[in-house]
């Protein structure tokens, strides 16, 4: 796994991330600054970390998606490279038009720093093949605006393409409106593009992957990332 | 000088703050009248918040010093030894004033501030904790101003990308005139790495770094040092505005350039802004300082001298840098898109000069600025002591059960989950224990070493006796740090009281460091930094009398820290440490018997030494299975609390005095209510609630009896209820769902209500 962690001005993750990456695969991931035009050679992920680029300021990742990095990260996509982007990741791949839709305010209009459950929808991407379809994972969430909004032909293509991957639950695994704490449309948490190399997706796996600091359900998602990047390789 | 500036007169020196025997001794010392601008450079320097001219000649019987102790106050923030060839470098400030103004700005830029202090010293922060006092919950700003401060706090740590993992919040009608905002940054750094702010060498240049300066601010500092009168609104314009994200980039700049050797010193601009930093730097380096202000980067145009040396702009920088590292650090300024001007340099002369626009606007000298302040040694008046009050005294128509569920969901005692959820308290990966325990765990880098953070006073005890609340201020959070398993190292102390011009109000605040003094001697528990935050009063009436006390302990392995939840059913529960059943301030006399009276509880130091230093012990032999210290509501709240975090119930019928074999419960049930309130809810000291397995239990108890800790066996873990002896079996859940669901409902406008009013719904 020879991951390429992107950091924006604001960013504040990418320290989670970057361990994470390394705890799970056992490799320093690359740290590559906004103002680059160029990924390392022999990239095989982009991990786009969350925070607050730009202060949030103009609209949630509008600016970083504009940044000089992006058309490198896009072209990477468009090669069918694998792309990650988390919460702030996320709203920046939503604005760079790499993922359709929007993350708009939580509908309590606060910031909400919460364990929540997620509940896999699929084991087939790359992203989840760590997981069981129908497995429900307990990992965190700290965002003000992870709302996801999309126009509702989108979210039917998104739902009959099987493209939501993770979404808000109970515990068990059924959809109630209380366990969808930021009003997102049909509680969807994480999609991936129509070829399935890019993730957006609003908790935080990498903030659950040590047994002691807490739980370890976000390990998933690396170790799969791992093991599919070992077995293309 | 410069013709310029208005003339300065005694209505105008009154507007700043400065009496007119001040203004005496500044036109003695400098030997003429001054200008518009030194005006206000005086105003800046001699204010309470900057020169702590009534508060010094107390400060200096605190202890500083220990084996720990790196840096003590004086400097930006307190450092300590936590061991591995690191520092843990914290401070605690208050932003009162202007959070009660504006609450969003104002919190989120005092969060700001304090992170600035920890980093400009070149440590990276890990963690903020914080201390809030409010009104009445029934006052008609309450909501409003809770709302905001809790917003403004998140919205800058979240940001910047510091989990906020700790607090406190608690309302009073004391303070529905002046809230208080005290906010903790804790940093680490390498402990042969620390940056401080005395300037070295002539010539040097002196670099402005950060964010530009506008007309915000003006006057903060001035302003947070007088009371509040009818129009406190129309004082909004002196609060500055908060950019955490000009406040990270500023931090990676400086991180980046501190390791590149670049630093020769640094000082940020926080309290009266350019004035403060650059004279501080000059002075503690026994240098001059001469600053043209045609250099200082400008938000917007024709700013005069005046303005410019009493902007509060926030992310803001002054350093004195290695001239052959200039250009290395002006390259990472700009490629973080900061700021960077050379704005002055040291001279040999020790004068403080401002030159602006071809004009000299102030010549001073420099340390005469902050050595020649004012110092006041004001008349105190040491309250009377209050009569202890008997249990027997005490009268409700309550139950316990009835009693425990009331004060678990009352304003005071309820979860503060609405808060805490608004911060982000997980990032960077190492929070070990989220808020809602007796202290937060922070693992540091990689660990094993882990941080143990608290914040505490219990101001209603200050205000009956002030000696006493000192020390119990400091003896809270040294059990809240020991119930997690740390060695408590130090603390920073956030002195938060109204007028010292009153003598009752100067003896509340000379009591109260007396008796912070005494703790931290007997507790090796020195004060490494502090603020003092005075005139928090509005119209004549003063707030509770409130010693904040930041705590910082060190775990050797944070994977054996104590949590409060119990573990598994049928484990032992044991009460450590004597009850007398002190009902005196307690707030079961409070919010049920609506009795705000009497002694507080007196503070024992070599037992809570004792007691603490046992139950650390069962912590780091994995002998104790949940820990919880024992203070605001007393025993029964410290049960409940155990019990809700766990799901599981408990058995306490059998209270087992394990001392003479005699059942506790024989003497506490029958015709007698009111003994049973007291040793329920009574607030006596030192005291914990320890859960052991049956297996360890015999030893622990022969330890306890060999040691002389006073050790009692309350009960059992287990099944879905609390039950006391004599009282109907009280649901967990039903205790969670009172416990969760007031600061909810109240915050989501149902109807307001006082905290004397409130009942259970």
């Amino acid at each position: 796994m020879r991951a390429a962690v992107v950091v924006f001005p604001g960013i504040n993750r990418e320290r989670d991330m970057s361990r994470t990456l390394r705890l799970v695969s056992g490799r320093e991931p690359s740290m590559v600054w906004h103002a680059d035009t160029a990924l390392p050679v022999g990239t095989d992920i982009v991990v786009l970390p969350g925070g607050f680029s730009y202060g949030d300021y103009l609209r949630c990742g509008a600016i970083a998606a504009r940044a000089p990095i992006m058309d490198a990260v896009r072209e990477f996509a468009e090669k069918g490279g694998l792309v990650l982007g988390v919460c702030n990741g996320f709203q920046i791949l939503c604005e760079a038009g790499l993922l359709p839709g929007v993350l708009m305010r939580n509908t309590r209009l606060k910031f909400i720093c919460r364990d929540v459950y997620l509940r896999v929808e699929r084991s087939d991407t790359p992203f989840t093949r760590g997981y069981n379809a129908g497995q429900v994972i307990c990992v965190p969430t700290a965002h003000g605006e992870g709302n996801y909004v999309a126009d509702a032909d989108t979210i039917a293509r998104l739902e009959g393409e099987g493209r939501v991957v993770f979404r808000y639950a109970a515990p068990d695994g059924t959809r109630a409106p209380e366990w969808n704490f930021n009003g997102a449309t049909n509680a969807i948490a994480g999609i991936v593009n129509q070829r399935g190399n890019v993730l957006g997706m609003m908790p935080h796996p990498e903030n659950h992957v040590e047994t002691v600091i807490g739980r370890t359900d976000g390990r998933g998602l690396f170790q799969g990332l791992a093991e599919h990047l070992s077995s293309a390789a | 000088m410069s013709p310029h500036q208005p003339e300065v007169t005694p209505d105008l020196v009154a507007e700043h703050g400065l009496k007119p025997d001040e203004y005496g001794r500044i036109v003695k010392l400098i030997g003429r009248t001054p200008t518009f601008t030194e005006l206000g450079i005086f105003s800046a320097m001699w204010n309470e918040h900057c020169s702590y001219k009534s508060s010094k000649v107390h400060l200096r019987g605190l202890p500083t010093t220990g084996r720990c102790v790196i840096q003590g106050p004086g400097e930006n923030a307190g450092v300590i030894d936590i061991g591995g060839g690191l520092a843990c470098v914290f401070k605690m400030e208050s932003h009162n004033h202007p959070s009660y103004i504006e609450p969003y700005q104002g919190a989120a830029t005092g969060v700001g501030g304090i992170l600035r202090d920890v980093f400009t010293m070149g440590a990276r922060p890990i963690a903020c904790l914080n201390a809030l006092s409010f009104g009445d919950p029934g006052h008609p700003m309450t909501r409003h101003l809770l709302s905001g401060v809790v917003a403004g706090i998140g919205g800058y740590g979240n940001s910047f990308g510091v989990p906020t993992v700790g607090g406190s919040v608690r309302f009073h009608a004391r303070y529905s005139g002046n809230i208080l905002v005290n906010a903790m940054a804790v940093g680490i750094a390498e402990a042969d790495k620390i940056f401080y702010a005395a300037a070295s060498g002539v010539g040097m240049p002196i670099v402005y770094l950060g964010s530009k300066t506008g007309r915000d601010g003006i006057h903060g500092a001035t302003m947070a040092s007088a009371e509040f009168g009818e129009n406190s609104e129309e004082k909004r314009p002196t609060v500055q505005v908060g950019d955490p994200f000009a406040e990270k980039l500023l931090l990676e700049a400086c991180l980046e350039i501190m390791a590149k050797g670049c630093v020769i010193a640094i000082q940020d601009m926080g309290a009266a802004g350019l004035t403060c930093s650059a004279v501080e730097m000059g002075a503690k380096g026994d240098l001059g300082v001469t600053l043209d202000l045609d250099k200082v980067p400008c938000r917007e145009a024709g700013m005069t001298a005046y303005e410019m040396m009493l902007s509060e702009s926030q992310e803001r920088m002054l350093m004195v840098l290695r001239p052959e590292k200039e250009a290395e650090a002006e390259a990472v300024f700009r490629k973080w898109g900061l700021d960077f001007a050379i704005v002055g340099e040291t001279t040999p002369t020790k004068r403080f000069i401002v030159r602006h626009r071809g004009a000299v606007m102030a010549d001073l000298p420099i340390k005469e600025l902050g050595d020649e302040a004012p110092v006041y040694r004001r008349p105190f008046l040491e309250p009377a002591k209050l009569p202890v009050i008997g249990a027997a005294t005490v009268v409700s128509q309550l139950s316990v059960a009835d009693a425990l569920e009331k004060l678990i969901g009352s304003p005071d005692l309820c979860s503060k989950r609405w808060v805490w959820e608004q911060y982000d308290h997980i990032i960077l990966g190492n929070t070990v224990q989220r808020p809602g325990g007796d202290a937060a765990v922070v693992r540091v880098n990689e660990g094993p070493t882990a941080l143990a953070l608290t914040t505490d006073v219990t101001p209603r005890y200050c205000e009956a006796d002030p000696f006493e609340g000192g020390k119990q201020a400091v003896a809270e959070a040294w059990r809240n740090l020991t119930a997690v398993g740390a060695m408590p190292l130090a603390i920073t102390d956030n002195l938060n009281f109204g007028n010292p011009e009153r003598p009752e109000i100067m003896g509340q605040f000379v009591g109260c460091v007396r008796g912070i003094s005494e703790a931290c001697r007997a507790l090796d528990f020195p004060v490494v930094s502090g603020n003092v935050s005075l005139y928090n009063e509005t119209n004549g009436s003063a707030i509770l009398p409130t010693p904040t006390i930041g705590g910082v302990g060190v775990l050797a392995d944070f994977t054996r820290s104590a949590t409060l939840a119990f573990k598994a059913a049928g484990e032992a529960i044991l009460l450590v440490g004597s009850t007398e059943g002190w009902l005196g301030q307690s707030l079961y006399l409070r919010d049920i018997c609506g009795r705000e009276e009497g002694a507080p509880p007196p503070v024992d130091l070599a037992a809570e030494r004792r007691n603490g230093d046992f139950v650390r012990t069962l912590i780091e032999d994995n002998v104790a299975t949940a820990v919880h210290d024992i203070s605001d509501g007393g025993l029964a709240v410290a049960l409940a609390e155990m019990a809700m975090a766990a799901g599981i119930g408990a058995d306490l019928q059998a209270a087992i005095d394990v001392r003479t074999g005699v059942e506790a419960s024989t003497s506490l049930q029958g015709p007698d209510p009111v003994r049973h309130a007291a040793f329920w809810f009574g607030e006596d000291q030192a005291r914990y609630v320890v859960t052991v397995r049956n297996t360890d239990l015999a030893a622990v108890i022969e330890l306890a009896e060999a040691n002389r800790i006073p050790v009692r066996r309350l009960g059992t873990t287990g099944g879905n209820a609390l039950t006391l002896p004599g009282q109907r079996p009280i649901l967990v859940t039903g205790l969670s769902e009172r416990f969760e669901s007031w600061l909810p409902g109240y915050m989501s406008g149902g109807p307001r209500r006082s905290g004397a009013d409130f009942e259970s719904p």
